[in-house]
């Protein structure tokens, strides 16, 4: 059963404590969105799920593959969107048939044969979603997947992440805009930003 | 195996398709080479008495300035960290990567060398020497460069620094590449040179990977 | 936090040993001094100064130990995460590359007036000049990044990449010289026995003054263990007074990061 928890995670980025002592549990089919202010470390959370970044304190349960988005769109600007998904595909084992899919998913068909530097951030933006198709994991954990998308494509991401929880997967997201997440968990990283542990600690007792 | 070839292609790809960068270092290669008559003297003795030298230190510096191609660029797009989560083990990505560096670095200077040799009036008996050296020297820096090139992803002026650290490194390679070149030219054996070398490459091939892989997997931490 | 509690036990005993390393390490040098500079016979053919070679040799040996104790911190450091590990190869970094400094130009002062230049491709000096940039490297890289705390892990790699070339760089250094020098400028020291292998092994110091006998004179060979002593000593004391400095900038962080004190300490 796909599962991904944490607990008592400390958060330590260079000089400063991001956050501290912050926990969740998600079964298949659950969703996590994070929200907070600029700074308070969404990111580095989604990086400290991903495994990219070790937690200074606590531990994070991981049950299944997890597929992780980050700010950046690693797309080549020699590359075209189809060399580009064939990499990831050779990478993760996937097949011609899923980047078939994927391009298809996220309506990228026409610029398979379109090299990177050509591609609007938006459509760079697509080809990353695509990338995480590709790779078939369980649990998703998207920063900011929305960036630069227009509706349409928002859209289309809030059906992929729907269908996705439906087939039993997590999504983790975090996102400056409205984004459909039906009974979605919410962590807001500001309750955990340091010294706030120890205020929760007082108002319990 | 497919992962390792799949990274290969695209990083030789990635490369072929940026072949003027490619092309800059080669032109380093030459032309750096050419001062030399003008730093010591056109004299055709003194120039092959240095020429077997000057084209390996060459090569070594001209391998080092092209190490920031290893995984820079990975790294300002997010494709570094991609690679680093891939179910791949990250030394294999980073042989493979080396691998390709080798073949669009290593291998051109190779190529290019004989012509430095011409310039430099390398007697004839040491051309056979020289790139036998060189094939079995230049994949060796391309692997220690590999572990410069990840330590010093996110430093401070990252490109000298990696100068800094690679090239007292590189001495070892230098001193059989050169001797052997020596060695043959004044009537002796270099056997024992590249067999040197080729243990060296040897001991590389598995351990550099992995100790670059150390830096580039605390690299991605961003 | 566990992470930061660790080293604290090991700096209380390194500061109670503080007192004690220096009032052993003053009359140590003191007597060496002594020694080396008024009870010992100038050298036969070196004549004074041989008398270098009481500071020569032992930086050279600390030098070389201090990047052992560097890589061996750093290893540990990779291996189990101990801070304490990383701490010491950040502390013995600068002055194992002090002592290397000090060792070349000893060495070049000697050989002004023994080879007649300041500098030969000798392997060993070689040897201690690539040493040099090694330490060079080390600390190049530990300082090059904008949060000190992400120069430690790459900083630890290097070492280690570094004591694994070290005996590769040694060879290969003694390999060339092998080649390069087979009529070197020590034909003359060596007493006209101009043998390659002879000549690679005996230009260092010690190794000449040990020259006309078979080993060094007694008379040399007390300032020289004095001062052994007193060197060892003082490389302890600066590595404590090191290590000080880095564990008090590491709490500073630490406390700059946001751990304060629990609220009954305050």
């Amino acid at each position: 059963m796909t599962r991904l928890a944490a607990s008592h995670l400390t958060c330590l980025r260079g000089a400063r404590l991001v956050f501290e002592d912050l926990g969740f549990d998600l079964a298949g089919g659950g969703a996590l969105l994070l929200t907070g202010p600029n700074g308070s470390g969404k990111s580095s959370l989604m990086r400290v799920l991903a495994g990219l970044l070790e937690p200074f304190d606590g531990s994070v349960d991981l049950d299944g593959t997890a597929a992780y988005i980050g700010h950046h769109d690693p797309v080549k600007p020699t590359l075209t969107v189809r060399e580009s998904l064939d990499f990831w595909a050779a990478l993760y084992g996937a097949d011609a048939s899923d980047v078939d899919a994927a391009l298809d998913q996220l309506a990228l068909t026409d610029l398979a044969p379109i090299q990177g530097r050509l591609l609007s951030s938006g459509q760079r933006r697509r080809l990353t979603l695509g990338r995480l198709l590709v790779q078939g994991a369980e649990i998703w954990l998207m920063d900011e997947p929305t960036v630069g998308l227009d509706t349409a494509a928002v859209k289309r991401v809030e059906s992929l992440v729907a269908a996705h929880r439906a087939a039993g997967g997590i999504v983790v997201l975090s996102t400056h805009i409205e984004f459909a997440l039906p009974g979605a968990q919410t962590l807001d990283l500001g309750d955990f930003a340091p010294g706030r542990a120890v205020d929760r600690a007082g108002e319990a007792a | 195996m497919t992962a390792f070839l799949a990274v290969l292609t695209r990083d030789l790809r990635l490369a072929l398709r940026q072949s003027a960068d490619l092309a800059l270092v080669l032109g380093f290669f030459v032309i750096a080479a050419s001062l030399f008559p003008f730093g010591v003297g056109p004299s055709p003795e003194i120039l092959a008495r240095i020429a077997p030298g000057v084209i390996w230190v060459l090569a070594l510096l001209a391998v080092m300035l092209s190490l920031d191609r290893l995984f820079q660029q990975d790294l300002a797009d997010g494709s570094l960290e991609q690679l680093a989560l891939a179910p791949v083990p990250l030394s294999i990505t980073i042989l493979a990567k080396v691998a390709a560096h080798w073949l669009t670095t290593g291998l051109p200077l190779i190529a290019v060398a004989p012509v430095i040799g011409i310039l430099l009036n390398l007697p004839p008996d040491g051309y056979v020497t020289l790139l036998v050296g060189l094939a079995l020297g230049t994949p060796t820096l391309s692997l220690i460069g590999a572990v410069g090139a990840g330590l010093t992803l996110g430093a401070r002026r990252a490109g000298l620094l990696i100068a800094l650290l690679v090239l007292p490194l590189y001495i070892p390679i230098l001193i059989f590449g050169v001797t052997a070149v020596d060695a043959v030219l004044t009537g002796f054996d270099a056997r024992a040179h590249f067999l040197y070398l080729a243990a060296i490459l040897a001991a590389a091939i598995p351990l550099a990977p992995l100790a670059a892989a150390a830096a580039v997997r605390h690299g991605v931490e961003g | 936090m566990h992470r930061f509690a660790n080293p604290s036990r090991f700096m209380r005993v390194a500061d109670a040993l503080l007192p004690w390393m220096i009032a052993l390490c003053l009359p140590l040098f003191a007597a060496g001094l002594y020694y080396g500079l008024y009870q010992s016979p100038a050298d036969f053919q070196q004549s004074e100064t041989v008398r270098v070679m009481y500071i020569h040799v032992p930086t050279a040996f600390l030098a070389q130990a201090a990047y052992v104790v560097m890589a061996l911190g750093s290893a540990s450091f990779l291996i189990w995460k101990h801070p304490l590990g990383d701490l010491i190869a950040r502390s013995a970094a600068p002055v194992g590359a002090v002592f290397c400094f000090v060792c070349l130009v000893t060495g070049s002062l000697w050989g002004k007036p023994t080879w007649g230049t300041y500098w030969v491709w000798d392997a060993r000096l070689t040897s201690m000049l690539i040493l040099q940039f090694l330490f060079f490297g080390y600390l190049a890289l530990a300082n090059a990044f904008d949060d000190p705390a992400r120069g430690d892990k790459p900083a630890a790699i290097l070492a280690v990449v570094g004591i694994v070339n070290i005996p590769i760089i040694k060879f290969s250094v003694y390999f060339f010289n092998t080649l390069h020098q087979q009529s070197t400028l020590f034909g003359d020291l060596m007493g006209g026995s101009g043998d390659a292998a002879k000549s690679v092994n005996q230009p260092d110091i010690a190794a000449a003054a040990a020259e006309q006998g078979s080993a060094l004179a007694p008379e040399m060979l007390l300032p020289l263990m004095l001062m052994f002593g007193a060197f060892s000593l003082f490389f302890l004391i600066l590595l404590v007074l090191r290590l000080r400095g880095e564990w008090a900038s590491v709490r500073l962080r630490a406390l700059r990061a946001g751990f304060r004190p629990a609220p009954e300490e305050v």
